[in-house]
Parts: C-alpha cells; structure tokens; sequence
C-alpha cells in the first residue's frame, strides 16, 4: 500500500449531448467535488480528445494529483486511452479507474433523468472509494515468438497469410478441407467486375503452396489453444489423408479403379466424385486425399484397388493422425462462412422440386469447370430452361432463420442474371427481391445496367410459396408485388434461391478453444464494431473475413490485410505489454491448505513448503483462487479485496 | 418512506469479458431498463468472493446480482462453474440465516446480449419489489 494520501481528480465527460443530454452535469460535478480525497472535479465536453487529455495533464501537474477518475464511456472503449494520458505526467497508469455513466446510465435511463443522475453519483463515488485504495503496477513485457498462425484458408487466410509471409515471418496456414481456396473457388465470375474467379485467385494459391514462409497445414483442425499474447501453444491435428502429398503426382489412375461415386461438395452435389479424390482440378497441394467414410475399406480384402494402382506408391494406408505442437506469437482466424440450409425454408420447396436450386449450385452450374461445363439446364429434364426465377433473402433478413442482411445475395443474384442472358438472351430472368442491396463500389451502377441493358425483371416482394404447376411441368412462383399491391404468380423453370450466409456450425467450437466471443448472430465479435474491427477482446488473436459477419471478396480481403498489418504489428515489435493482473499471495496469512491450486483452471497456482506460490507468467488474474482462499491470502493484482470492498461501502454509506 | 417511494438497490457484480460487454451492448443498443443496479467489474465472475455478496447483504443491499460467461464461454476456462457451485451454497446459507435467497441472483449474460441485460434488470428489480427492502433495513430478521 502506497503511504501518500491519495489526491483525487474527477473528469467528467459530456460527450457531446450523449451524456450531458440525460445527465445534469453541473450536478454531478458539484457532488464529485464532496467525495473523500478529491482535489478537483471538472467536465469537459469530450474528455478523451486532445483537450480533455490536455486538461486532465494540467490539473494533475498543478494539483499533483495521483490519482485520476473519468466518468464517461465504457472503460472497455477508452480505459487504455486514460492510462496513456496518466503515464504522460509521469503517474502509474493503474492510479486511474472509469465510470461508465454513459453505456451504463445516460443511454439506458435516458428517460429517468433524476434515477440517472442518482447513478451517476453511485457510480462515481465507486469508482473513487475504489482509486484511493489503487497501488501502482508495473506492466510486464513479454516476448512474442516471430510467427502467426492463420485459421482458415479462404481467400481471407491465403491473403492474410500472404502479407505476412512477404513481409519475412512464419506462417501456419491451417485448413480443415483437403485444400485452400474456400468459397472463392467455387465461384465461377466475381462482381462486379465480371472476371473470372479462378484466374484471380488460383496464382494466389499458387503463392502460398510454394511460399518460403508458409508451412501448410490442410486436412488439419486446431484442436487446443493454450497460454496468451505473443505466447500461444496451438495444438493442430493433421487428419490422416492416406496420401503421401510429396509423393502423389495428381496423375489420376486411383480414380480408374475406385469404385465408389460420392455426390461432389466442390459442385455443390451436382456431380460425383470418387472415395480417393481431389477437390478440384487447381486444389493446393494438388494431391489426392481418401475419404474413409465413403471407401469400402483400406484392405485388399475389402478393395484396395486404389493402392494396387498408385505407381508413385504414394497411398499409405496406415497413416494416423498426427498432433502438431506450435509455439505461436500471434493468431488470425479467417473461418469464413456456411450457405444457409434451403432444406430449412420448406415452402420454398428446395429438395422437393429438382428444379429449385441454392445460388452456389447455379454458380457451379455457370463454371466452364463445373459439371455441365458452363451449360445452363434444368435438372429435372437436362433441357435448357426458359425462364428462371430468382428468390432473394432465402435464410436472411427473416426473424425465423437469420434476422441479419447477408450481403452479397443481391449483387450475387445479378451478377449471375447478367451471365446468364450474356450466354442466353432468348431465356428470362426474374428477380423477386425485399431491397436490392447495391452498396459496394461500382455496385449500384452493376445494379443499373443489369436493370436497363441485359433485361432483368425485378419483382419487388418476399416470395410466399414455391409450388408444382398443376398443368405442367413448371415451377409457380407466388408473391406479392408491393409496387402493384396484389399477388403475382410467375411460371419459372428454374428457381434459384439466394441462400444466405451463415457462421460455419463448427464456430461455436473454435471460439471455445480460442476463448473469443460471438455476436448474436453467430459470428466472431471484435473487439470494437468501428475502431477495433480486426481485433477480438483476447490479445493477439484477429480476424478477418466473412468469420467476423457477412462480406464480399473486397471487404474480405480488406479486413485480411488489416489483421495481417495488426498482426505483424506485434510480431516485429517482439514484445508486447501485458497486464499485470496476476494473483499475489500475502505468507503471513497463507496457511497452505492448497484450495486455491485446486481452484486455478491454469495450474498457476501450488503450495510449495506450506505456501502458495503464484507463477506468474501462467496468471490470468481471474481471480477465482481469491474468492476461494479461506483466509483472504491470495488476490489478483487491481481487484483486491479491499479495492471491491471499497466500492461496495461507498455504495451504501448512506445506508449504513 | 413509503412502499410506493421505495427503490430497491442492486448490486451487480458483472465479469468484464461477458457480462460487463452485455451491459455496454444494452447501452450501445439503447435498450431501457430500470436505474437500480450498480455495476462492479471483475474479471471473472469467480472473483466475486462469497463475503462480497454477504457484505452487501449486510449493508443492506436488497439485492446481488452475479452475471458471468455462459457455461463453456468462460474466458478462463472454467470460473463460472466455480461461481455457480458458490451460489448454490450461498443461498441455502441465506435461507439459514433468514434472508430470501432470491435476493441472490446468477445469470449467465454473453457480449452479445444486451437484451438479456436488460430483461433481466427489470424481471430482479420486479421480483426484488415483490419481496420488499432488506429485512436487516428493519432491524433484522425475525
């Protein structure tokens, strides 16, 4: 405990009418200026500009201030702002603690002007019973290993993955598929340039295959993640592919004699592949992979005809999987995305019709690699169709799937019409669509001339029912055209339904053994919606792509180069300071009972010679050995039990 | 003081990765709710000490609220499970010593949900009402 009597400031902040709006500031200044220890007590229209910091600085040097209270905004947004101003009069950073009388008061009481400043008040009288029992921390560097591992190897990892690799340091490129490229291979055209998907990222892939600095792990799932920022221990689990990738010449005579045909996933299940396969034709690394839940069995008793016609011996039946430990300074995770299930949406009929399709089985359909070489045809007769019918919004912006926009169906869905009356002008196109959604740059003008120039029809209304003509073989359409206010019918042959995008179902899983959150939408939550939006509430993870929410290839890899800058950032630095929250254990009253080791979840904590000892670097300071210890021997470091028992006497002093 | 005057105070421990997050996302979603509670951050909801939440009782709060990570979210693994075992002892202790265990509340409140913040105040708030100021306000229990 510091000997010197705490000399408190109090900075209250109006941020423009967000605060001063709700709450009587005048007031709330005039009562800080009572509390116990507080010199001084000012507001300020917005604390954390250069002004306000300038203010806190003066009246810290004239006062000699040492301690400081902001009431303003959530400390998750500029707690670290704060502290930076403290250290630049020379103070211990960790002499400072926030009221939240904004997110917490004056926006969720905004109403309750008198309730709100009653709070307020509470709020600030907290957090200064709270900073007079403050002790000056010193903030540890620690060391970050020079590498990065990279989760996901769409279009977002492989670029990610990229610049960091260029830039001279290790990457581990992780993907669960057999090879990189993600949705973005699958894609035949991109808009709203209209060029090729393939030829713009299969040089990409190219890179990253053959890249010094880039170790790729495909087939492989990161399994554990353990320690913190700058010192990660990743355990990945290579899936056995029964394949010697090295040895492997993609020569094809496996497939001659595999005898099993599995419905393709690369075509979205409108062609076949063999049991040993390659995902496609451009796949990195380009070897063939066996998938054991379709083969017979890896015996010649069973099959084994593969092996006997693998001549480069490169089929290896016996191979196991194999765990990878990685020491990592820094990881980006770059999941990417999953097509909303059409099978959900049951009056659209997908699955009960051949002829309703999801937009990616279109998308393989118009691909010159795709299983009817770039052939537009009806499933049900093989014949070429003469109308087809867009839905929008399948799974998106609909309270019983996914209340969210997804983004890119609509320029998806015009793109596609516009290919499809470039290759066919006698076959019609119709959109029925909530909004077209033309955002992007050059988009809206995309939007424009599909509209006027290519003789797209646009139906403004939510499709009802997807139904079986009752005369012949074609598909009705119902809805309601909200331009005409009545119900339309249109007789399609073929209808496409705009899929939306949705957070892969293995997310849930990663962001556990990542300990990220996820926003109410499935997705990964960074650490701030505006200013932090590549960065996540764990130090030293990132992320990037359609993992973070809905996003086209721009956006993508925009925010891929972004956490690659984010990362790097940390990696060539080396270090990187951490908050020294760990628990400090008091030996006088340490009786060695070990409730405290049984209690730690990071083995942080043992009793050595009838004393705990904390080591430190393994400390999180989450404090459960604290609340646990009997006799109140061990606490973490800035929530002391005297620090929280501050606030809650100042809470109810009156009351006592 | 009159019934109809009378405010419960709440006190709202919240773990700053989860709960805390849910109570700034009501904010940044102006969600309204009613001005009872006041929030202490902790890092985990398994800091909050059991002599917290009896010293609060004790200085006559008419309510605690814990609010931490979903099960399986925890940000360290596993401290809400140790809260959750703590509570459950608590309130029998509570019921020992003659306080309503329902002042005692756990909730499990994600980053995301700042509806659940929300609703939650006004459902404790509500239920706090129900059962009146702390009895110790009173000169103790019976």
């Amino acid at each position: 405990m510091s000997t010197e009597q705490p000399k408190i400031g109090v900075f209250i902040c109006h941020c423009g009418s967000n605060i001063a709006g709700v709450i009587d500031i005048p007031k709330l200044v005039e009562y800080a200026a009572t509390l116990p220890h507080v010199i001084v007590a000012e507001d300020y229209r917005y604390m954390c500009s250069d002004p306000g910091q300038d203010l806190i600085k003066e009246r810290a040097r004239e006062k000699g201030l040492n301690r400081v209270v902001v009431a303003a905004c959530s400390p998750t947004l500029h707690e670290p702002t704060f502290r930076r101003v403290l250290e630049n009069v020379g103070l211990n950073p960790f002499f400072f603690d926030m009221s939240n009388i904004r997110e917490h008061c004056s926006w969720v009481h905004t109403h309750e002007e008198e309730a709100a400043l009653e709070k307020a008040k509470d709020l600030v009288k907290m957090a200064v019973a709270r900073a007079a029992e403050l002790e000056p921390l010193e903030q540890k560097e620690v060391d970050v290993k020079a590498n990065v591992l990279v989760v996901g190897a769409g279009i977002s990892g492989i670029q990610a993955a990229l610049d960091i690799a260029d830039a001279g340091y290790k990457v581990y490129l992780v993907e669960k598929e057999a090879s990189i490229g993600g949705h973005m291979a699958q894609l035949d055209k991109t808009f709203p340039t209209l060029d090729c998907s393939s030829c713009i990222l299969t040089p990409k892939m190219s890179l990253v295959g053959q890249h010094p600095n880039i170790e790729l792990l495909t087939y492989s799932e990161v399994r554990e993640v353990e320690g913190f920022v700058g010192n990660f221990k990743v355990k990945v689990e290579k899936k056995p592919k029964y394949v010697i990738e090295d040895k492997c010449t993609a020569c094809a005579d496996c497939l001659e004699v595999c005898p099993v045909n599995v419905p393709d996933e690369f075509n979205s299940g409108l062609g076949w592949r063999k049991a040993i396969y390659i995902p496609f034709a451009q796949a990195v690394p380009n070897a063939y992979v066996l998938d054991t839940d379709h083969c017979l069995g890896m015996t010649p008793i069973a099959c084994g005809k593969c092996k006997d016609a693998c001549e480069a011996e490169a089929i290896n039946y016996e191979m196991k999987p194999e765990i990878l430990e990685l020491d990592i300074g820094a990881i980006i995770v770059a999941t990417g995305f999953e097509l909303f299930d059409a099978m959900k949406q049951l009056e659209y009929g997908y699955g009960k019709y051949p002829d309703v399709m999801t937009n990616l089985e279109m998308e393989r359909m118009l691909s010159a690699a795709g299983p009817t070489e770039g052939k537009i045809l009806r499933p049900s007769t093989m014949k070429k169709p003469k109308h087809v019918a867009y839905i929008q919004c399948v799974g998106s912006r609909n309270e019983r799937y996914n209340a969210y926009c997804s983004r890119v169906c609509c320029m998806a869905a015009l793109k596609q019409a516009r290919q499809i009356r470039e290759k066919y002008p006698d076959i019609q196109v119709t959109i029925f669509y909530i909004d077209m959604r033309a955002f992007g740059k050059g988009y809206e003008e995309f939007y424009e001339t599909t509209a006027r120039e290519h003789g797209v029809t646009f139906v403004r209304g939510r499709v009802s029912e997807v139904r079986g003509s009752f005369d012949s073989d074609k598909i009705v359409v119902r809805a309601e055209d909200t331009f005409l206010a009545q119900p339309v019918e249109a007789e399609a042959d073929i209808v496409v339904l705009s899929c939306g995008i949705e957070a892969p179902k293995g997310l849930p899983d990663l962001a556990r053994v990542l300990g990220l959150q996820r926003s109410a939408d499935g997705f990964l939550l960074e650490a701030h919606p505006k200013l932090r939006p590549v960065e996540t509430n764990t130090d030293g993870i990132f992320i990037a792509g359609a993992a973070q929410g809905p996003k086209d290839i721009p956006d993508s890899v925009a925010q891929a180069k972004g956490a690659a800058a984010s990362a790097l950032g940390m990696v060539v630095a080396g270090h990187v300071k951490v908050q020294p929250y760990a628990a400090v254990v008091n030996e006088d009253l340490c009786a060695g009972c070990g409730i405290c080791e049984a209690s730690c979840p990071y083995d942080a904590v043992k009793v050595v010679d009838d004393r705990a000892q904390v080591t430190e670097a393994q400390c999180k300071g989450c404090g459960t050995c604290a609340a646990a210890c009997p006799n109140q021997a061990i606490a973490p470091q800035h929530f002391t039990m005297e620090q929280i028992i501050a606030q809650l006497d100042a809470l109810f002093q009156e009351a006592k | 003081m009159t019934d109809k005057d009378w405010e419960p105070k709440i006190v709202c421990f919240a773990c700053r990765w989860c709960s805390y997050a849910g109570a700034d996302m009501a904010g940044t979603s102006r969600i309204q709710y009613p001005a009872n509670a006041r929030v202490i951050r902790v890092n985990c909801s398994g800091r909050v000490d059991p002599q917290f939440i009896l010293r609060a009782l004790k200085l006559k709060a008419d309510g605690v609220l814990i609010a931490g990570c979903h099960f399986g979210d925890c940000h360290y693994i596993s401290g809400n499970y140790q809260t959750s075992r703590r509570v459950a002892l608590l309130k029998e202790y509570l019921k020992e010593i003659g306080l309503e265990p329902e002042r005692l509340r756990l909730e499990w409140i994600s980053a995301a949900e700042g509806h659940k913040f929300a609703d939650t105040m006004k459902s404790f708030v509500n239920e706090i009402k129900l059962l009146g100021p702390n009895p110790l306000a009173n000169g103790g229990p019976e």
